[in-house]
């Protein structure tokens, strides 16, 4: 079947199945199984909505359930198995070596780089993009044009950044912006940006930063309309200046939003694989550990070492998970 | 805001002229790419693209029209044409050698080497003569250095979009991508719509541990799920295909979605719900003929987060959806692909990029009030 007629079909069946499971498992609730009426009406309505909630939530249930909350569990036991050996259980020798392996460390060492630099400049442009456009007419559109590259998808991004790091050979027209600008101010040879150990890696960080800045001023513009006026009136009539006012007063108030922006980036940089994948594939020193990851599932196929990877990546999420869950729980009580 | 207290500041033209600067530097990547998608390849490749948009001279290697267009004219056999086909174009010096290219200003005439000789005219007019008739098959080279108005093409949208013997196009990628894009974004709202009401207004006991695991399940990372559930996929038989890249896409997006929905939902007042409970409508009749109407922004901001997440998605589609065939491959995929084997052809990648960016960019100008809102609602507490 052509894949387009199969999409219909899917959406018809997916959104149809639905649709009917509700409304019927809820018509025979209601109807058949506990009626609102007859003897037991009062007992049959309490029954009924107990049950419902349920009913409600059973579709959604079993898709978490099944693909995110087990895989956790069955990636932590496929960690702890060797695939060649027929899936037996070998304790830690994935995690040993792993460890063993010098671009486990490299892609360690560089997911560290991306988890400082990232979330730190994307939320220092951000505030200062926010900040700026808060006072000016055509702020709205300036907004707008920043938060433009989040629509991009990181393989895009990364074809718009290949360009402007493109290097052709010395002496011919350099058609990369950022070698044009450097052979035109330096004099010198073109350089390859992207295999420059160490700095390649801050110029694929360019990437993800450009696209999060966007992310990051939207969130931090709202929360600097929401300080209170009178705030501020206070520290003109005391005599602060501009940049007083901005970091003494402002930034005090939006501090818990500065905290959930940089986790959320956190989070994105954590999980960092297309942009890595299309423009090095972790080569010269670009390792990041979602593409080693990948690299040991997919090309080595090497399951056990591939999941430990994983678990690793699940690990440093994890303080996050903790912190995001005890927010939501703070503020429903 | 700081207008307030009537200090009209001085710094108001610095402010003006840095986020002129940001936006100069946030856009000019992508503008590059796009005006790249409009020249061709001896463009590209020849001069920088911030130098297209003006006139720019450029070292042309053009071939005149071979012997068989020869005419005699009198004793002498002549070739006359132009090397521009007529388009605009200003000579300023040409050569007929690849060591020599500038021996020659306009209107001079230069001895050919195998007998003949050949006047060139700065707007590209030339005429070679001969006592006796050209022979070989083709014409002869001439080097030129011309200025040339900025000049763009559609020509590389045509060749990636329209031409069915591209074996780079990006028809069919396009159409895997909207089959994969569209019923992962409608059926996670569908099933979600239904969980978020119940956690949002309906009374259960867990109902606060429920909301927690949502919450926790929002930052698994979906590099775990991906071998667990190839196997899964893999032993109930629906392998690699849209299927399973539809139900993987409505997995990962339904925590956020639930998310999302029922902080909306249990922000809408309580008293709609109230009377409609006391008048007796049934919580089915409550939630599909008040709640989902009223819930219309925070429907749109998901689905609009999940389109852009689907239609830019590369893993999830490389590790569910792409068999050996590569006939169901998706347009990501077909870039980075692209990026390996014709990492040089710049008008291919400009154009393949520009062709899967462009409806996501449409989609974020036309709905970026609802993908604010969705942000603000997801990521503010």
């Amino acid at each position: 079947m052509h894949p387009a007629l199969l999409g219909i079909f899917t959406i018809a069946i997916g959104v149809g199945g639905c649709v009917t499971y509700y409304f019927s498992s809820n018509w025979i609730l209601d109807n058949l199984l506990y009626p609102a009426k007859g003897p037991n009406a009062g007992r049959n309505i309490n029954r009924a909505n107990m049950i419902r909630p349920w009913l409600f939530l059973f579709p959604a249930l079993v898709a978490l359930g099944l693909y995110l909350a087990y895989p956790v569990f069955e990636t932590l036991r496929l960690s702890l198995t060797d695939r060649d050996q027929d899936g037996a259980f070998v304790g830690l020798a994935n995690y040993k070596q792993m460890f063993s392996e010098p671009k486990f460390w490299e892609a360690m060492r560089n997911n560290m780089l991306w988890l400082i630099v990232v979330p730190a400049m994307s939320t220092m442009f951000g505030l200062l993009v926010a900040q700026l456009t808060d006072r000016i007419k055509w702020g709205n559109l300036a907004k707008s044009l920043i938060f433009m590259p989040m629509a991009i998808s990181f393989v895009g991004a990364a074809v718009i950044w290949k360009l402007v790091y493109d290097a052709r050979p010395e002496g011919t027209e350099q058609i990369g912006v950022l070698n044009a600008i450097y052979v035109w101010f330096s004099g010198g040879a073109p350089q390859q940006w992207l295999t420059l150990p160490i700095w390649n890696n801050f110029f694929l960080m360019v990437v993800l930063i450009w696209i999060q800045t966007g992310f990051a001023m939207v969130i931090l513009s709202a929360a600097l309309r929401g300080i209170p006026e009178e705030t501020i009136e206070a520290a003109i009539v005391d005599g602060a200046n501009p940049i007083q006012i901005f970091f003494k007063i402002k930034v005090p108030q939006i501090k818990a939003t500065i905290m959930v922006v940089w986790t959320t980036i956190t989070l994105v940089v954590l999980k960092v694989f297309d942009i890595v994948f299309a423009m090095t594939n972790g080569q010269w020193e670009t390792q990041v550990l979602a593409n080693y990851m990948y690299d040991k599932l997919f090309r080595s196929f090497d399951w056990g070492v591939g999941s430990a990877s994983a678990m690793i990546i699940m690990l440093l999420v994890t303080p996050i998970l903790v912190w995001n869950v005890h927010n939501a729980r703070k503020e429903m009580r | 805001m700081d207008n307030i207290a009537g200090t009209k500041s001085s710094l108001t033209w610095a402010v003006h002229i840095s986020v002129a600067v940001l936006v100069a530097l946030w856009l000019f990547p992508t503008v590059g790419l796009f005006v790249s998608s409009f020249r061709t390849a001896d463009q590209i490749s020849t001069s920088g693209w911030w130098k297209s948009l003006f006139p720019s001279e450029q070292n042309l290697t053009i071939r005149t029209a071979g012997p068989d267009a020869q005419g005699p004219d009198g004793p002498l056999f002549v070739i006359e044409g132009n090397l521009f086909d007529g388009k605009d174009a200003e000579i300023s010096v040409w050569g007929i050698s690849s060591r020599a290219i500038a021996d020659f200003v306009p209107g001079d005439t230069a001895e050919l080497k195998k007998g003949g000789r050949v006047t060139v005219q700065a707007n590209g007019d030339y005429r070679m003569e001969n006592e006796e008739e050209f022979t070989g098959s083709r014409g002869i080279r001439i080097f030129v250095t011309a200025e040339q108005p900025p000049e763009f093409t559609t020509e590389n949208y045509h060749n990636m979009l329209l031409d069915p013997k591209n074996v780079d196009g990006m028809a069919k990628a396009f159409f895997n991508t909207l089959t994969v894009t569209i019923p992962a974004t409608i059926i996670p709202i569908v099933v979600a719509a239904f969980a978020a009401y119940a956690l949002a207004w309906m009374d259960f006991p867990g109902r606060a541990l429920l909301i927690a695991c949502i919450v926790a399940l929002l930052v698994v990372p979906l590099q775990l799920a991906l071998i667990p559930l190839l196997k899964f996929h893999l032993g109930i038989g629906i392998g690699k295909g849209y299927l399973g890249t539809w139900f993987a896409h409505t997995g990962f997006g339904l925590p956020l979605a639930i998310y999302l929905l029922r902080n909306y939902m249990v922000g809408l007042p309580r008293d709609i719900i109230e009377n409609a409970r006391v008048d007796g409508a049934t919580e089915f009749q409550i939630f599909t003929k008040i709640i989902l109407p009223l819930s219309f922004p925070a429907l749109a901001s998901f689905a609009i987060f999940q389109f852009l997440w689907t239609w830019n998605d590369l893993l999830v589609a490389k590790v569910f959806l792409i068999d050996s065939s590569g006939q169901t491959t998706v347009m990501t995929a077909q870039i980075v692909e692209l990026l390996g084997t014709r990492g040089g052809n710049w008008e291919i990648l400009a154009t393949a990029a520009f062709v899967s960016i462009a409806v996501p960019l449409g989609v974020f100008f036309a709905m970026q009030k609802y993908l604010v809102r969705g942000l603000l609602a997801g990521s503010v507490k």
